[in-house]
């Protein structure tokens, strides 16, 4: 077993391994993990397969931007969110199972056929260009230009769209730091307003601050708790801590 | 494994004996915990000379000892895991960090070839044509050490740090790739021991201005240290990501931080500084770039980034959250496209042999210039468009404002008055008396 067999291996199983747990975890954090996971041992074999350029591009590109960003929003939908698995499209299971039959028949079919011919080898495939980087690059900037070209137009219309579609018009122009400023020092309270009050009972946002000399300071509310008959009184408050 | 590809000089990586391989392996561990140690000394003792005041100087001589002390310290204390931890990534992410951090150094050429146990070797652990790209690829793994320990952590404010970090770092990698572009169209080459050995001539700092201020703008933006150390902003978010970390975790990320810093001040060395060779004086010596001596050179030229590092926490206030992302993506971005544009145009005319050398510069500050006038020009049209906007504005305010506009709730229009809603109705006279201090007034809206 040469060194190059026992990367396959390893890495190989590593990437099947991660492919299952995308598949079996609960918590989609833990998916998208074992996604990132299965995506390096790939590129590993990228690497094992004296293709460094495509194996850095999986991970910079893969698993540091594309699942950095399915973290990123799942992060923000919901730190607990667990997966139903109830069926809610009927007969999905039976359809998931016949697509992934058919695709796992096409890819094994295609291999099978590739390896019943002898392999052209690595040197074939970079003769004339010198290197598997200046390859890459004569391919995708000289014999495919036009299709890349096209790909780059369809994924800018893409961004376009999304940020179309995201756009949030601003009713009134933002205030800039120095007109906040300036509304701070031209208001009665040059400092921050004072905080709602923490006494030995009470510490919600609807206690207000009892000032020295006893009264409640109503300023150290949120407005929406101002209004009347939100508020614990002074006097409540008293009654209270008796 | 990459010797089909060898280009030029890349054949002599590869061929070492096991030893020599664990030599290098031990000491490159070695040189960057006690860079570490080092470098966290030296932060507090340059850091306390800025404000005035002498730093540790008890443990050891001028207190060199201080951060291994620290750092023993750190180790024997208690561990505390938060109840609502997800145990396994918990315990992962800072193993990630540190490991990550560690790993971006085998391609880091510290040196030229020299003599190991008799045998001939590069003194760089290893090298392939697409190293710098692999400093970036260990780098975007990096940033999963930072992310997982903020959701792990199963707490808000570390959860709020690692989405900062993230959003952060992608965002700056970005910046940083850009500015490698111009690098590598001059050397012709990604691997690192070719970028220095292209440098011979002349370093790319002179001839790479813009490209060098973009990536070390990018390398503290990327190391999260002051003045972008948002994720960690102490005065928002308690400690950011690390703040449900203790003992040895925290450790880790501490350890993390600081190679972070020497890494990508031993990058700035490689591409832009010309790496291991001796600056110009000390270069006149026939002697200087041969042997061990680069090394010394090397690890000056890294100390002196880490003193600029030191020296911007010691100078410079946080920035805000919106104003830094805004500045990475509407300056920092830009910016490199269009300096990437210059270079790339410079390097076609001058393979074609189109133009002189001096030419070329003429042609970049016209560019330039170019820029700045369009730029100008659109600035021109923007306060136009603000104008409209006024006048809009005044047209709306002629109309009365319906919060019903066909049967559903609607906010006002620009310059529209809405209706003071009724919890905004009140005046503030708090001190008047225990029981009465709300009173309503009509129609004011605070």
């Amino acid at each position: 077993m040469n060194g190059e067999s026992v990367v396959f291996w390893v890495s190989g199983t590593f990437a099947i391994v991660g492919a299952l747990g995308m598949v079996a975890s609960k918590k989609a954090v833990h998916s998208a993990l074992w996604v990132a996971f299965a995506m390096i041992n790939i590129a590993v074999l990228y690497f094992a397969l004296e293709a460094p350029f495509l194996g850095t591009t999986q991970i910079i590109v893969y698993t540091g931007a594309i699942m950095m960003l399915f973290l990123f929003v799942l992060m923000i939908v919901g730190v607990d969110s667990s997966d139903s698995l109830l069926e809610t499209i009927k007969g999905q299971r039976l359809l998931a199972g016949l697509f992934a039959l058919t695709f796992g028949g096409v890819v094994v079919a295609s291999i099978s056929s590739t390896l019943a011919s002898p392999s052209a080898g690595l040197a074939y495939a970079n003769a004339g260009y010198g290197g598997h980087m200046q390859a890459i690059a004569g391919l995708v900037f000289g014999t495919y230009l036009f299709a890349f070209e096209v790909l780059s137009a369809l994924l800018i219309t893409a961004a376009l769209g999304a940020m179309v579609l995201a756009h949030n018009e601003r009713w009134s122009p933002r205030k800039t730091q120095d007109q906040m400023q300036r509304e701070r020092t031209l208001s009665n309270h040059v400092t921050p307003l004072p905080a709602p009050g923490v006494l030995a009972r009470n510490n919600s946002v609807d206690t207000p601050a009892l000032l020295p000399d006893g009264t409640t300071s109503i300023e150290s509310l949120p407005t929406a708790f101002r209004g009347e008959g939100q508020v614990t009184k002074a006097a409540e408050i008293d009654e209270a801590a008796k | 494994m990459f010797h089909a590809e060898a280009q030029g000089d890349l054949g002599i990586f590869g061929n070492d004996p096991g030893a020599v391989i664990a030599v290098k392996v031990l000491g490159i561990f070695v040189i960057m915990v006690l860079m570490t140690l080092l470098t966290i000394w030296a932060e507090r003792r340059v850091v306390g000379r800025m404000q005035m005041r002498i730093g540790p100087n008890r443990v050891g001589p001028f207190g060199l000892l201080q951060s291994l002390m620290d750092g023993i310290k750190l180790a024997l204390k208690e561990e505390i895991i938060p109840k609502g931890a997800h145990l396994a990534v918990y315990i992962i992410a800072p193993v990630i960090a540190a490991t990550t951090a560690f790993l971006t150094f085998a391609v880091i050429p510290l040196g030229p070839e020299v003599s190991i146990f008799g045998t001939t070797t590069p003194l760089q652990l290893t090298d392939f044509p697409v190293s710098v790209l692999y400093i970036l690829a260990i780098a975007s793994v990096g940033i999963y050490g930072i992310v997982l320990a903020g959701w792990s952590s199963g707490s808000i404010y570390p959860l709020l740090g690692g989405l900062r970090s993230s959003a952060q770092m992608i965002s700056y990698e970005i910046a940083m790739g850009l500015s490698f572009v111009a690098v590598f169209l001059y050397a012709q080459s990604m691997s690192t021991s070719q970028i220095v050995a292209a440098q011979e001539p002349m370093w790319y700092i002179v001839l790479l201005l813009p490209s060098f201020i973009i990536y070390t703008t990018a390398m503290v933006g990327e190391t999260n240290r002051a003045p972008f150390d948002l994720p960690e902003a102490e005065g928002e978010l308690v400690g950011g990501f690390h703040t449900e970390y203790s003992s040895l975790k925290f450790a880790l990320f501490f350890l993390a931080e600081y190679v972070n810093m020497v890494t990508v001040s031993a990058l700035a060395t490689t591409l832009f500084l010309g790496g291991w060779r001796a600056p110009w004086p000390i270069s006149l010596w026939d002697q200087a770039n041969v042997g061990w001596w680069p090394m010394l050179w090397f690890f000056g030229k890294v100390f002196a980034f880490i003193f600029v590092f030191i020296w911007l926490r010691g100078t410079l206030p946080r920035l805000r959250y919106d104003q830094f992302m805004k500045f990475g993506w509407k300056v920092l971005i830009p910016v490199s496209i269009v300096w990437i544009l210059i270079v790339a145009i410079a390097r076609y005319l001058r393979s074609t042999g189109g133009l002189e050398s001096r030419n070329l510069l003429f042609v970049a500050s016209a560019v330039l210039i170019l820029v700045v006038v369009i730029s100008y020009v659109l600035d021109l049209r923007r306060k136009k468009s603000d104008e409209i906007e006024a006048e809009r504005q005044a047209i709306a305010a002629d109309q009365e404002f319906d919060p019903f506009v066909g049967g559903f709730p609607v906010p006002p229009m620009p310059g529209q008055v809405a209706q003071p809603s009724r919890r905004t109705k009140v005046t503030i006279s708090s001190g008047a008396s225990a029981q009465s201090t709300l009173e309503t007034t009509e129609g004011t809206n605070v």
